[in-house]
């Protein structure tokens, strides 16, 4: 009898402990999901209906927090500064990046492994350690107030990332693709345009999310960068509407769920290149 | 020919190296490396960080001030207990709902989808949402507390629970995304190992415990170096939520460098901040390669040593 239970495999174990291990997940799932829910429901509650019903269905429904977000502009205007910093971002770290790595993929050169070790270095260091002297410094070149100030930097501490996960999908091309292309005339950045990056899809793919993903969840950088508010980006505006809203805590509530919205959109669309970019991330850095 | 192609190849290549770095380069030199070279030089004066560069040097005032000072010191202690937090209960959590993930359970990728969804939210959103559910006067989690009969917590508002909160904040938004990290490190062990574990009679735990666990090594390694350099970097949760209080109890090594960089304009004194978070994370960064990841790294340069 106890030698058939040791038998058992985890995944068919008894009645009980399947009982047990779903319980486990759903408490998880409730500490996850409830936060969400109750932004969610608070934000169609009045802040007095929140403070003496914070659990049940909101009675009567009420639309005007969502509503009189989703009619004022400065919500959009933040959608779209938060969409184009992404973008432009995601266009230099994934192009620069890209010919760097194919350099340290396919060329044998003195120094490469150092040049590299020096690249991957950067993804120790985040923003915070350089946040003070990067402001001195975009002062002094007139970046300040400018999105650029906020694209380049973002965009030179996505590169040791972007960098080693491309690097490892260029190596996995083989050379004789590359042979081929280049006795049939093709010259080395024609190859890296035409065939390499083609090839490489799917890791572009992933670098590009997990850019977009980091520009849009950035603070630092345009908290300090932005002293303007029509160049607010969605975490800015966040910030700005707390403060400026505090005792209304429903109207805030309400606020930050329509802010969640694009980036879930965006991880239902992309979770797939998602986790496979932080997955590989983590695993080769 | 077989002499000429090599040498004509390696011309092409100087040139076509040279210009598909330099973008490249010019950026992290002028945006990464010069901004911590800067840190550096100014951390040696007294400056207000106005125009122009700094003239009054004082030496290693700032750093001896900064080692005999008691917010900083408290920065240190408040680093050093999110990570201890992060690694004795986040980072099991993750591990253990990963591995239940793992088996057939109803509905695991509606769960594995809602774990994850948090680490898609920003810190400023997250901190917006954990300011109200913990509020002290009108919460949801006071309010939920009141059931079982638990007196109201002050959350945020008291020294002696803010860092907990800061903890709850933290595991909520990032357990989900050591998680994906463990299943994906838990999908690449192969079938047959745990299974011919299971054959001879090892019991669920047992193959846990000595099949899997030690299989996920490298990646629980990942997870905790990843887990420290977050808390090392820890600001915009704090920054939002607390900005460092009350009374500097939840102050970060990152939110005490922002105040005195960019609101006492003490940029000389905040640049040996940021020097000291930079040293920290690189001596962090080399013994923990050196020491805990070396098998791990040991596996990697032997495959870049096959491909040279």
């Amino acid at each position: 009898m106890s030698a058939n239970r040791h038998r058992q495999s985890p995944t068919s174990g008894g009645p009980l402990r399947s009982l047990s291990l779903h319980a486990i997940v759903v408490v998880t799932a409730l500490f996850v999901g409830v936060p969400l829910l109750y932004g969610v429901l608070g934000g169609f509650k009045t802040t007095r209906q929140l403070s003496s019903n914070p659990i049940g269905l909101p009675s009567p429904w009420v639309p005007e927090n969502y509503a009189s977000i989703l009619a004022s502009g400065s919500f959009w205007r933040m959608l779209w500064n938060s969409t184009y910093i992404a973008v432009l971002t995601t266009v230099v770290v994934v192009a620069v990046s890209a010919l760097a790595a194919y350099v340290f993929a396919r060329f044998a050169f003195r120094g490469r492994e150092a040049l590299f070790t020096m690249f991957a270095a950067g993804l120790m260091f985040p923003f915070a350690v350089a946040i003070l002297p990067l402001f001195v410094l975009l002062r002094m070149f007139g970046l300040l107030d400018n999105p650029l100030g906020v694209i380049l930097p973002q965009a030179a501490f996505g590169m040791p990332m972007t960098i080693i996960i491309l690097r490892g999908f260029f190596r996995a091309i083989p050379g004789e693709i590359e042979e081929a292309a280049i006795l049939d005339g093709c010259s080395s950045f024609g190859f890296f345009w035409r065939i390499l990056l083609p090839m490489a899809r799917p890791a572009v793919a992933t670098v590009s999310v997990l850019a977009v993903v980091n520009s849009w969840n950035q603070f630092m950088l345009p908290l300090v960068v932005f002293s303007d508010d029509s160049l607010f980006t969605i975490p800015l505006g966040v910030q700005q509407f707390q403060g400026q809203y505090a005792t209304d805590v429903a109207r805030v509530m309400a606020y930050i769920v329509v802010a969640m919205l694009p980036a879930l959109g965006f991880y239902a669309v992309a979770e797939r290149q998602l986790v496979s970019g932080l997955t590989a991330g983590a695993i080769k850095g | 020919m077989k002499t000429t192609r090599p040498r004509s190849l390696r011309l092409r290549g100087f040139t076509t190296i040279l210009l598909f770095l330099l973008p490249a380069l010019v950026l992290f030199f002028g945006l990464v490396v010069a901004p911590i070279l800067l840190a550096f030089y100014a951390s040696v004066f007294k400056w207000n960080g106005m125009r122009g560069l700094p003239t009054d040097f004082i030496g290693m005032a700032n750093f001896t001030r900064l080692l005999a000072d008691e917010v900083f010191l408290g920065d240190l202690w408040h680093g050093a207990l999110l990570i201890i937090l992060s690694v004795v209960i986040q980072l099991p959590l993750s591990l253990g709902i990963a591995m239940l993930l793992n088996q057939r359970i109803y509905g695991r990728a509606f769960f594995r989808l809602l774990f994850f969804a948090p680490y898609m939210l920003s810190e400023a959103i997250t901190a917006v949402l954990f300011m109200m559910i913990l509020s002290p006067t009108d919460g949801l989690a006071n309010y939920i507390l009141g059931w079982f009969g638990i007196d109201q917590l002050d959350w945020f508002a008291d020294p002696s629970t803010v860092m907990m909160s800061v903890f709850i904040v933290m595991t909520w938004k990032y357990f989900g995304f050591h998680m994906i990290l463990y299943i994906a490190g838990r999908q690449g062990i192969p079938k047959e190992l745990t299974e011919a574990a299971q054959i001879d009679g090892a019991t669920g735990w047992n193959v846990f415990r000595y099949v899997t666990l030690p299989l996920l090594g490298p990646t629980i390694r990942i997870s905790v170096f990843l887990s420290v350099i977050g808390a090392i970097q820890l600001f915009d949760l704090i920054w939002i939520i607390t900005g460092g209080g009350p009374s500097h109890s939840s102050e970060t090594m990152a939110v005490t460098m922002f105040q005195f960089g960019f609101k006492r304009f003490q940029v000389g004194y905040a640049s040996a901040i940021s020097v000291v978070m930079f040293l920290i994370s690189l001596v962090f960064a080399v013994l923990y390669q050196r020491y805990v990841m070396r098998r791990d790294l040991e596996g990697a340069s032997t495959v870049l040593r096959d491909q040279r």
